[in-house]
């Protein structure tokens, strides 16, 4: 008997993560994109496996994510590296966001540790003195998302054609030559182009959300674990949508290759990929005044990417809401690379109409 | 951070550079010329112990006479735009503003992957005499000379007055097409008598045409190539030598980092200009190597024209009839020592291209863009961001390069920040 077909749109993460799930649940799946795999979005992210907690949905499916990345049989070529999360407290008070950051973690069974101020310095001895403390994730990891890519579409076996889509009406998907595919399954991962695809449009809305970073020359040893400073949670959220509205935060990242990532930045209503002066310079001193000794990394190279946000920051996991072939998997702004892999497992179990492993709706296309 | 503003702001003092710098200064205009090497004269003219030869030496007198505002050691690593530049010098950031802005970023050498190209003692013929110059001894040092092209030949010259041994030079190209080439330079005399002198210096080097590089092998004490020769119509040939050092020389790429920074088009591998060394942006003129390759006579030629262009004036027919004789000649060199078919294919599949990373050949096979092979492999993601393995690529799969993102050389973090913040843009 002929297996049943299954295509997906878009091969970023979310979109390999999916045709991999599938094709292990025994579809023959096809891959469409308009560009080489792993060239979008998910070429620009930092790569963070990371624990969030902004919503009981946002943790819910970073920690499924996070299990299905360790039971994940990687490759070296995948540069996963589990040194585990820092939240940096810089003061008292953001030691008491520590402090129940740590009682939500424990509560939910995600090992995490509160290092003091000396404990601290120890763990991060390039951080500048007197910070108060920090939160320590141990489990959270580092992967390099575009081989990452490359491993789930080969290990999915899957067919990955390179093809420009104009539209994707239910099970039925138009390419810019004017010829069609169907399948019995369409999975709509085209990131943040993916809800200009639909023939029936949703109520939700994906916006891009700039994002800079700058990477080192090697520089082994110069931190150990992913640092991020506490208040990123609070530039995380910003306004939605607004134009100007822009925030920096630290966040340094030690990469496999002995290179050290420096992030990160947010901006609305900017499309153009240009590195933007002003807010790089931001971001830089905000992380020199957390670590002074970036101040003599050796820069090497700057770029930009769009994380592709929904008002409520929760990604779009699950099927359209009329069209009943068509799961839509897109809006994972800052974490996709971390929730890939639960977002592909939930649409495998819509598909399969299993019972799924968290709640999905939160998560729902018929949501604003 | 010291800034300065001027009406014309030139990059690179090499021939065009400082053509363009004198020229533009000539006319009444404030110049300011910015390299980053410490001294001027780029590629071909670089200070040897710090005296130039007579002909830069003049155009560097012209310079200082015309009071061009002269830069040394400062690298250009962010141009946020055509008006606003930011370089990186060893005290520290400088910021230019000028009105118009002219490239002479000139070229490098291009290096092709064989086995052995890696080894320690193999180098870029230009470096090599770079190195020479700096104070390598090479005195009873055996010296091969492999690639393509006349620098091939002056580098050998220069190798044998320092007492260098140089067992041969091994040019890639046809006999038949160099001689071809060589004639035509009756049209060229001041050419002509460059050849004729390098021929004359260069005669005890055995020279072989049609000849080419297979692989490399180090020994205990020193260096093992063979090199195979093909000539039309009879088997390859391929024979082995000992030696010292060896130089590799396959043609140079223009240095484009800048201009397509700035978004310039390209023609090929180089900056596409009009007749008047205008770029596709306003306000952005190129001369020199970065436009195509065609030694320093013509880099000074199109320097000029660069200049007055930028300057509102109009190019007088004695300079038109020198830069259409210039490209004429360029043109011939271009042809007659194109690089062969062969050579795509002298890499093994474990010789690597992208020196920074270690990238092997067999890693690219399954990609079809440099920025898809450079984000799957690392290939081009190291310090020299494709400067090297570019112009290898460009060659052995046509492939464009990736997009340029500052800063276009690693530079320490705090002095980036500082250039951004200082940035208008
Ligand atoms: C600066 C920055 C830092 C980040 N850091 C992290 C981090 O540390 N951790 C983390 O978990 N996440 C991080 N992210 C977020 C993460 O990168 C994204 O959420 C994730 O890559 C989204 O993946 P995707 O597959 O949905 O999108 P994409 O990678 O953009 O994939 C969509 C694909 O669809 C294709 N496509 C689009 N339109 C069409 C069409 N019409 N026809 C055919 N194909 C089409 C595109 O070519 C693309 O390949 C970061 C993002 C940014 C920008
Ligand atoms: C070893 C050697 C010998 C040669 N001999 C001859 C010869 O005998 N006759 C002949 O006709 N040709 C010769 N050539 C070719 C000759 O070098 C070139 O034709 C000529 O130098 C081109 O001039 P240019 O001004 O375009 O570039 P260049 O001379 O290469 O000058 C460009 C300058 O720009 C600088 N630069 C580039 N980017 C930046 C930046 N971002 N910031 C600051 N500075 C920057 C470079 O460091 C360089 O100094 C030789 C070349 C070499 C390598």
């Amino acid at each position: 008997m002929d297996s049943r077909r299954a295509i997906v749109v878009g091969a970023g993460i979310v979109g390999a993560a999916c045709a991999r799930e599938l094709a292990r649940a025994g579809y023959s799946v096809t891959v469409l994109d308009s560009r080489p795999p792993g060239c979008g979005t998910t070429a620009a992210g930092m790569g963070h496996v990371v624990i969030m907690d902004d919503s009981p949905a946002q943790f819910a499916l970073t920690k499924l994510s996070r299990e299905l990345w360790d039971q994940l049989d990687l490759p070296d070529y995948g540069e996963r590296e589990t040194r585990g999360t820092l939240w940096v407290a810089a003061d008292s008070e953001e030691m008491d966001a520590v402090r129940s950051k740590h009682r939500a973690y424990s509560d939910q069974g995600v090992d995490a540790e509160i290092l003091d101020e000396h404990q601290l310095a120890e763990a991060e001895p390039n951080l500048r003195p007197g910070l108060a403390g920090a939160l320590r994730v141990a489990g959270d990891s580092v992967v390099y998302p575009p081989t990452v890519v490359e491993w789930l579409l080969n290990d999915a076996n899957c067919d990955v054609q390179q093809v420009d889509v104009t539209e994707i009406d239910d099970n039925i998907v138009t390419a810019n030559d004017g010829t069609t595919l169907t399948a019995d399954v369409v999975v709509n991962a085209a990131g943040n182009y993916a809800l200009g695809l639909l023939t029936e449009p949703l109520d939700i809305h994906v916006i891009p959300r700039k994002g800079h970073l700058v990477i080192s020359e090697r520089s082994a040893g110069f931190c150990n674990h992913q640092l991020i400073e506490l208040g990123y949670l609070k530039t995380a959220h910003g306004n939605h949508g607004e134009t100007n509205s822009e925030s920096v935060a630290f966040n340094l990242q030690p990469r496999a290759t002995g290179q050290m990532l420096l992030g990160s930045s947010r901006q609305f209503g900017k499309v153009d990929s240009v590195v933007d002066p002003g807010v790089l310079a931001k971001m830089v001193n905000r992380a020199m005044e957390y670590m002074p000794g970036i101040a003599k990394l050796q820069a090497v190279r700057t770029w930009t990417g769009f994380r592709g946000a929904t008002r409520d920051n929760l990604p779009i996991i699950g099927p359209h809401p009329t069209q009943p072939h068509l799961y839509i998997a897109c809006g994972h702004e800052g974490l996709g690379i971390t929730t890939a892999l639960g977002t592909a497992r939930l649409i495998k179990q819509f598909v399969l109409k299993e019972e799924p492993d968290i709640d999905p709706a939160p998560y729902a296309s018929a949501r604003s | 951070m010291t800034s300065s503003r001027s009406d014309i702001l030139v990059v690179g003092a090499g021939p065009a550079g400082l053509a363009a710098a004198v020229t533009a200064a000539e006319t009444g205009c404030q110049v300011t010329l910015v390299d980053d090497n410490p001294h001027v004269g780029g590629q071909v003219w670089r200070a040897e112990r710090e005296t130039l030869p007579p002909r830069a030496a003049q155009w560097y007198a012209r310079a200082r006479q015309a009071k061009v505002h002269m830069v040394g050691g400062a690298t250009v690593v962010y141009a946020p735009s055509p008006h606003e530049l930011f370089a990186h010098s060893v005290d520290g950031a400088k910021k230019f503003q000028c009105e118009k802005l002219i490239l002479a970023t000139g070229a490098h050498e291009r290096f092709l992957p064989f086995p052995g190209w890696t080894l320690p003692g193999v180098v870029g013929v230009g470096g090599l005499q770079a190195l020479v110059k700096g104070g390598l001894p090479v005195v009873g040092k055996r010296v091969a000379l492999v690639g393509t092209g006349p620098l091939l030949l002056a580098v050998g010259a220069f190798l044998m007055q320092r007492g260098a041994h140089v067992l041969c030079i091994a040019e890639q190209a046809r006999r038949t097409r160099v001689l071809a080439f060589g004639a035509s330079l009756a049209w060229h005399p001041r050419k002509l008598r460059e050849a004729v002198k390098l021929k004359r210096a260069t005669r005890p080097i055995p020279r072989q045409y049609s000849t080419w590089p297979l692989a490399i092998r180090a020994r205990s004490q020193s260096l093992e190539i063979d090199l195979t020769r093909k000539p039309e119509s009879a088997a390859a040939v391929t024979k082995t030598l000992e030696c010292d050092l060896i130089g590799c020389g396959f043609g140079v790429v223009p240095d484009t980092v800048l201009a397509r920074a700035l978004g310039c088009d390209l023609n090929g591998e180089a900056v596409r200009v009009n007749d008047h060394q205008q770029t596709s942006i306003a306000n952005v003129y190129c001369a020199g190597e970065s436009n195509g390759i065609g030694g320093a006579d013509l880099a000074l030629v199109e320097g000029e024209v660069a200049a007055l262009r930028a300057c509102g004036q109009t190019i007088g027919r004695d300079l038109q009839k020198r830069l259409d004789r210039g490209r004429s000649f360029a043109q011939g060199l271009n042809d007659t020592y194109q690089l062969r078919d062969e050579l795509r294919h002298l890499g093994q599949e474990d010789t690597i291209v992208c020196r920074c990373e270690d990238v092997p050949l067999e890693h690219l096979h399954p990609y079809g863009s440099f920025r898809d092979a450079k984000l799957k492999t690392r290939c081009g993601m190291g310090a020299c961001q494709g400067r090297v393995c570019g112009g290898a690529l460009a060659f052995l799969r046509g492939w464009a390069p990736d997009s340029v993102r500052p800063p276009y050389a690693p530079i320490p973090m705090e002095d980036f920040a500082r250039m951004c913040a200082d940035a208008t843009t």
